[in-house]
């Protein structure tokens, strides 16, 4: 544990936690540029977290400590993603924390967190809402993991650091029909597990459609502030995964140095994916809920096909 | 509509918003100072015609994009710092619109949408009318007109968000 | 030094026996099982179930002392000729045993001290032979991996397994389930008991011995030993609860007394594993590639649809007993992984694979017998274990609820819970294979991966909806709203395997050095197979976790999270009460809360070709018009779909089978005569033509 990457790691907290809600602005920003209307800003985001974040929170009767704990689990946990994944630089103090299977696990615990919270408040919504997540999340599982196991097998490892440094040094990997295969896969689960659509409409005011916005509905003020947030870091760091995984170029090593460049990249590749994921949107209607084990079976497709093409290379 | 046509007519469709008005002096009640900017707006239809929800609906429409002044639509009422209410309430409607008033956390306002908002309009004196808005819960801003201008609300919106 | 084995033949009847902790335990068990059968038969009802629990508490420990003085290098062998007619008793604890030795004492002494609290105030079985049973289960359950040739295992196998019928069908006089469950288990452990002796015996014949020396030194046909192998799968994996013979195991742990339930769960099925790995890859050698690659599909194919029925199941005993058919299926989906990668050439990832499933064992045993004495708490409260009737025990019941969170945390297989690091020791094994293995593994890899995790996927849904449905929100019935929380012994009982499960799961690395010896005595190529202290490293394969440094991680972020928003939320916002949203329209009743069944739902839509639930409508219409309904009844059940696949038609042909007894033995002198007459005249000539 060096110096150097503990404040590597500290710059990539912070960044994702002030840019998270910058990039969801940015994303609702290019939507509605696209629907010919003006758009709030990409400050908005934080304007709404700020003023959460001084209001009251609630204590609907009969929910207790798994309602009260749940907003500061999520932001926990994906505090902690934030730290381990390689978005910044390859060298951590966490770094031999945590392998791919630790960041999916991670990510289901502060899914999990929020569903019981939402059966503890006891609302048939509620119910609704986390049973509908803890479905997608169980038929999103096979494909997160046969993807990891395409990325690990010309790796020989399942550490993060050891998968985008390998990927550094051998550009052309990324090319192969494998990663292609992987990597369209792995964008269909980024969309499952952040609730965007064709899965779940991020924006939706029928409850009978939500699905992650059907846990929160009892949450006010600070606790929903929290909620909100945690919710825009795991779209962030979702997304700087892929482009860790995928496109790794700018990625700084050990060394200070390209500190700097490694932000710049990495707040250029985010946001660059965040304004395709965001206009895409405005194209894709959301799909049937049970339309979605469709949807997921066929990125499973996707990553057993690329499990199956990453063999010409191993051979 | 395939991707592609659609992707034709946004190009040829281009910006629909219409510029700004002036933007307004200062907060039109003092509990709005503690918005900073944004304010989520939960929507309560206490009885009305849909005349009113109409113009509301056609506010965060394209052409005058109440959104991009800070103002926002949500679902649950614990999410929202303000609630539009529009319609006279009627009797059936009188309890729930307290109930959902109460679900608001502090400082909470109350914008009535409309003429039958403010005093029951046109339906004032019904069997099934319970009164106006303020015979219910307390009123901070009103709109008035039957119906309201789009203009009129995001005015009114602004007000709230002084942007 | 142990003492080494004397002569037999003839003569005067010699037991060896060497002075050591092993040897002192064993016999501190045995004494205690007669000690406990003494007790159960003299003393008073009241106190009846605090001696005897004390007797078996003493033998879970005497088992765990045992087991990790084996596992921490001792040996022990002992014979004592005098106490099985013409073979004997012959005793050996290796490191592979000692680990099934020491979990199963240890979760004998949690249930044990959990039994004496349950049989307070008139609940659990206090009859005499259901007490006497006990101690004689428990002592069959920890001498059995002790066993040091075949009649001795099988001996106490089925000793296990008629004591374990007793204890099963405890409560037969206060519901008919139990026992129609009683009949499942003994029929169906009976028959693996059956498969079991075929294939030893066949195996022994060869070898020329019963010990298990001599079936090490023998060397069959590989004819011979895929037989042997396939009948020992199948005998040792019905007891696992392997699908398509798990269909006893629903049924038996969910209707057995909850100390019972646990010890069955948690200790009975991991024996099961045991038998696989020590014949399988201990005596017989490894094997085909065939075996093993059988082995892990089976075990795919179990862990699914055991989680399956989980996910789907509405009653908490049955949810539960299906989560362990679900882990013994990753269990043994480890060791086929295990064993094909040594019949491939892989010895290193064979130790590791091998080294998680016995993780895994070890870990599933700490939190399922924590989860089932949470739910036999919760039983012994409300009287119900349904489900769809319980809810808003976090209030009456605060200590039981945490205790259940932290063993569905294990059972859900999420950092940092225990199951986690066993399960990410199993993927890592099937995720280094593909570089090296041919074209079967290259296949067989990546189904395991899938399998494994879906299977996790589908164990979240089924735990998150058994705590959040159970045990969080408002009661859906009355028995669930006048619960009480257990009495103490119980929730020190509890408390112990949650400690058991947050120590496993913070410091794996401390079962490191054993974990190796055990797999080492497994393999025969003794060698480490995770070390390090707070990170978990593995030998030779590039893979580093750390468990106890993303808990503190995950912590110090709440914590900095926590006071970051009260500095940025300042004095004015303070938590307020306030009632729940319901749309305005008045305050949902405790009904109108999701319930297990309908939680479940979407999983079950997903999956209804698999499940195949059956619903019925029943309409009730008024007396005087057809068309007005006065009542209508819904019922929708998710049966056992291999119960009705294979078990329902093999009953069918047994009664028709049966039905032509009456046919040949209609009571007619005549006839029997015939049969007679013709029998010999028969044998005659046959006798005359052959000779």
């Amino acid at each position: 544990m060096n110096g150097a990457a503990l404040i590597a790691t500290t710059v990539q907290v912070v960044v994702v936690v002030t840019g998270a809600p910058v990039l969801v602005g940015l994303m609702r920003q290019v939507q509605a540029r696209l629907e010919g209307r003006a758009g709030a800003g990409i400050g908005q985001p934080w304007r709404d977290l700020r003023k959460l974040l001084r209001r009251a929170p609630a204590s609907p009767t009969g929910t207790g400590w798994p309602f009260r704990l749940a907003p500061l689990l999520l932001v926990g946990t994906s505090s902690v993603l934030a730290a381990v994944t390689p978005l910044l630089s390859t060298a951590s103090p966490l770094d031999h924390t945590a392998d791919l299977f630790a960041v999916v696990g991670l990510l289901a615990l502060g899914t999990v967190t929020l569903a019981l919270a939402a059966l503890d408040t006891g609302t048939a919504f509620g119910g609704m809402g986390a049973s509908r997540e803890v479905t997608i999340l169980a038929l999103v599982e096979p494909t997160i993991l046969v993807a990891v196991l395409a990325l690990s097998a010309r790796v020989g490892s399942t550490n993060l650091s050891e998968i985008v440094s390998t990927t550094l040094h051998d550009p052309l990997r990324v090319a192969s029909p494998a990663s292609l295969l992987a990597a369209a896969a792995l964008l269909i689960v980024v969309i499952a597990e952040t609730g965007r659509l064709p899965v779940d409409n991020p924006a939706t005011h029928l409850e009978l459609t939500m699905i992650h916005e059907a846990m929160i509905l009892e949450y006010a003020g600070r606790d929903l502030a929290l909620v909100e947030l945690a919710a825009a870091m795991r779209l962030s760091i979702l997304l700087g995964l892929l482009t860790s995984l995928f496109v790794p170029w700018g990625i700084a090593g050990a060394d200070l140095a390209m500190l700097p460049l490694a932000l710049a990249a990495f707040v250029a590749k985010v946001a660059a994916l965040g304004v395709a994921l965001g206009a895409a949107e405005v194209f894709i209607a959301k799909l049937r809920l049970f339309r979605v084990p469709e949807l997921l079976a066929g990125s499973f497709v996707l990553a057993v096909l690329a499990v199956a093409t990453s063999f010409f290379f191993l051979a | 509509m395939s991707a592609f046509k659609l992707w034709r007519k946004i190009r040829r469709t281009g910006r629909t918003a219409e510029p700004a008005p002036a933007r307004p002096n200062g907060p039109t009640c003092p509990k709005a100072v503690a918005l900073h900017g944004s304010v989520q707006l939960r929507h309560v239809d206490a009885g009305s015609c849909n005349g009113c929800e109409i113009e509301i609906g056609s506010a965060f429409g394209p052409v005058y994009d109440a959104e991009r002044y800070g103002a926002r639509l949500v679902a649950s009422p614990r999410h929202a710092d303000a609630l539009l209410v529009t319609g006279p309430v009627t009797r059936n409607m009188a309890v729930p619109l307290k109930r959902t008033f109460e679900a608001v956390s502090e400082p909470r306002i109350v914008l009535a949408i409309g003429d039958c908002a403010i005093d029951a309009g046109e339906f004032a004196g019904g069997y099934g009318v319970y009164g106006s808005v303020a015979d219910v819960v307390q009123v901070d801003v009103q709109v008035p007109g039957c119906p309201p201008e789009p203009a009129a609300i995001v005015a009114a919106l602004r007000g709230l968000t002084c942007r | 030094m142990p003492a080494g084995a004397g002569g037999d033949r003839g003569g005067v009847a010699r037991a060896d026996l060497p002075v050591t902790v092993i040897g002192w335990s064993l016999a501190a068990v045995a004494v205690l099982a007669g000690v406990g059968v003494l007790a159960a038969l003299v003393t008073p009802r009241r106190a009846r179930p605090v001696f005897v629990g004390a007797a078996t508490a003493g033998i879970g420990v005497a088992g765990l002392v045992a087991g990790v003085a084996a596992l921490s290098g001792q040996a022990f062998q002992a014979r004592l000729p005098g106490l099985l007619p013409l073979v004997g008793v012959r005793l050996e604890v290796d490191p592979l045993g000692g680990w099934f030795v020491a979990v199963s004492g240890g979760v004998l002494a949690a249930a044990a001290l959990y039994g004496i609290g349950y049989a307070g105030g008139g609940h659990g079985p206090s009859g005499r032979s259901t007490q006497a049973a006990l101690p004689v289960f428990a002592a069959a359950l920890v001498l059995a991996p002790a066993a040091a040739a075949v009649s001795t295992l099988l001996v106490l196998w089925e000793l296990m397994a008629l004591a374990s019928l007793v204890l099963i069908l405890a409560e037969h006089r206060t519901r008919p389930a139990v026992a129609e469950a009683g009949w499942w288990y003994a029929v169906l452990t009976h028959a693996g008991f059956v498969a079991i002796l075929l294939g030893l015996v066949l195996y022994s014949a060869d070898a020329g011995g019963d010990s298990f020396t001599d079936l090490r030194a023998a060397h069959p046909s590989p004819a011979l030993r895929g037989v042997v192998f396939v009948l020992v799968l199948a005998g040792f994996g019905s007891k696992a609860g392997l699908v398509p013979l798990h269909v006893w195991l629903p049924r038996a742990h969910a209707e057995a007394p909850s100390p019972v339930s646990a010890i069955l769960s948690a200790a009975m099925v991991n024996l099961g594993a045991y038998g696989v790995i020590r014949v399988g890859l201990d005596l017989l050698g490894g094997g085909s590639r065939w075996w093993w690659l059988l082995v892990l599909a089976l075990g795919a194919v179990s862990a699914l649809y055991g989680i399956l029925q989980a996910a789907v199941a509405a009653d908490l005993k049955r949810l539960l007993a299906y989560s362990t058919v679900e882990n013994m299926g990753l269990v043994f989906l480890g060791l086929g992984a295990a064993g094909t990668f040594a019949t491939s050439g892989a010895p290193a990832l064979a130790a590791l694979a091998l080294a998680a499933a016995l993780l895994h064992v070890l870990n599933h045993a700490g939190f399922k017998a924590l989860l089932f004495t949470a739910a036999g708490g919760v039983l012994r409260a409300t009287g119900t274990r349904d489900l769809d009737a319980l809810g808003g025990l976090r209030t009456r019941m605060p200590a039981t609820t945490v205790l259940f969170a932290v063993g569905a945390l294990g059972a859900a297989a999420l950092p940092p819970g225990n199951g986690f690091v066993s399960e990410w020791l199993l993927l890592q094994s099937l995720v280094h294979a593909l570089p090296a293995g041919g074209a079967v593994v290259a296949v067989a890899m990546p189904v395991a991966v899938a399998v494994v995790a879906l299977t996790a996927g589908l164990a979240v849904a089924a735990f998150v909806k058994a705590l959040g449905v159970g045990f969080f929100a408002r009661p859906r019935s009355g028995a669930a709203a006048s619960a009480r929380e257990s009495p103490p012994p119980m929730l020190a009982a509890m408390g112990l395997l949650a400690a058991a499960c947050v120590g496993l799961a913070l410091a794996p690395t401390a079962v490191g050095p054993a974990l190796s010896r055990a797999v080492g005595a497994a393999t025969h190529h003794p060698a480490t197979v995770i070390g390090g202290g707070v990170s978990l490293r593995l030998a030779g394969i590039a893979g580093t976790m750390s468990p106890l440094l993303i808990a503190v991680a995950v912590l110090v972020a709440i914590v900095v999270c926590a006071l970051a928003t009260r500095l940025a939320s300042g004095r004015v916002a303070r938590r307020r009460a306030v009632p729940l949203w319901d749309c305005g329209a008045g305050p949902p009743t405790s009904r109108m809360q999701y319930t297990a069944t309908s939680f479940a739902e979407p999983l079950q839509r997903v999956f209804d070709d698999v499940l195949a639930p059956e619903t019925d409508v029943d309409v009730t219409p008024h007396t005087e018009s057809a068309y007005l309904v006065a009542r209508m009844a819904y019922r929708v059940r998710v049966p056992d779909r291999v119960e009705h696949a294979l078990y329902a038609p093999i009953g069918a042909a047994a009664r028709r089978l049966g039905r032509l007894g009456p046919v040949l033995a209609n009571g007619s002198v005549h006839r029997y005569l015939a049969y007679g007459f013709f029998g010999v005249t028969g044998l005659l000539l046959v006798l005359a033509v052959t000779r």
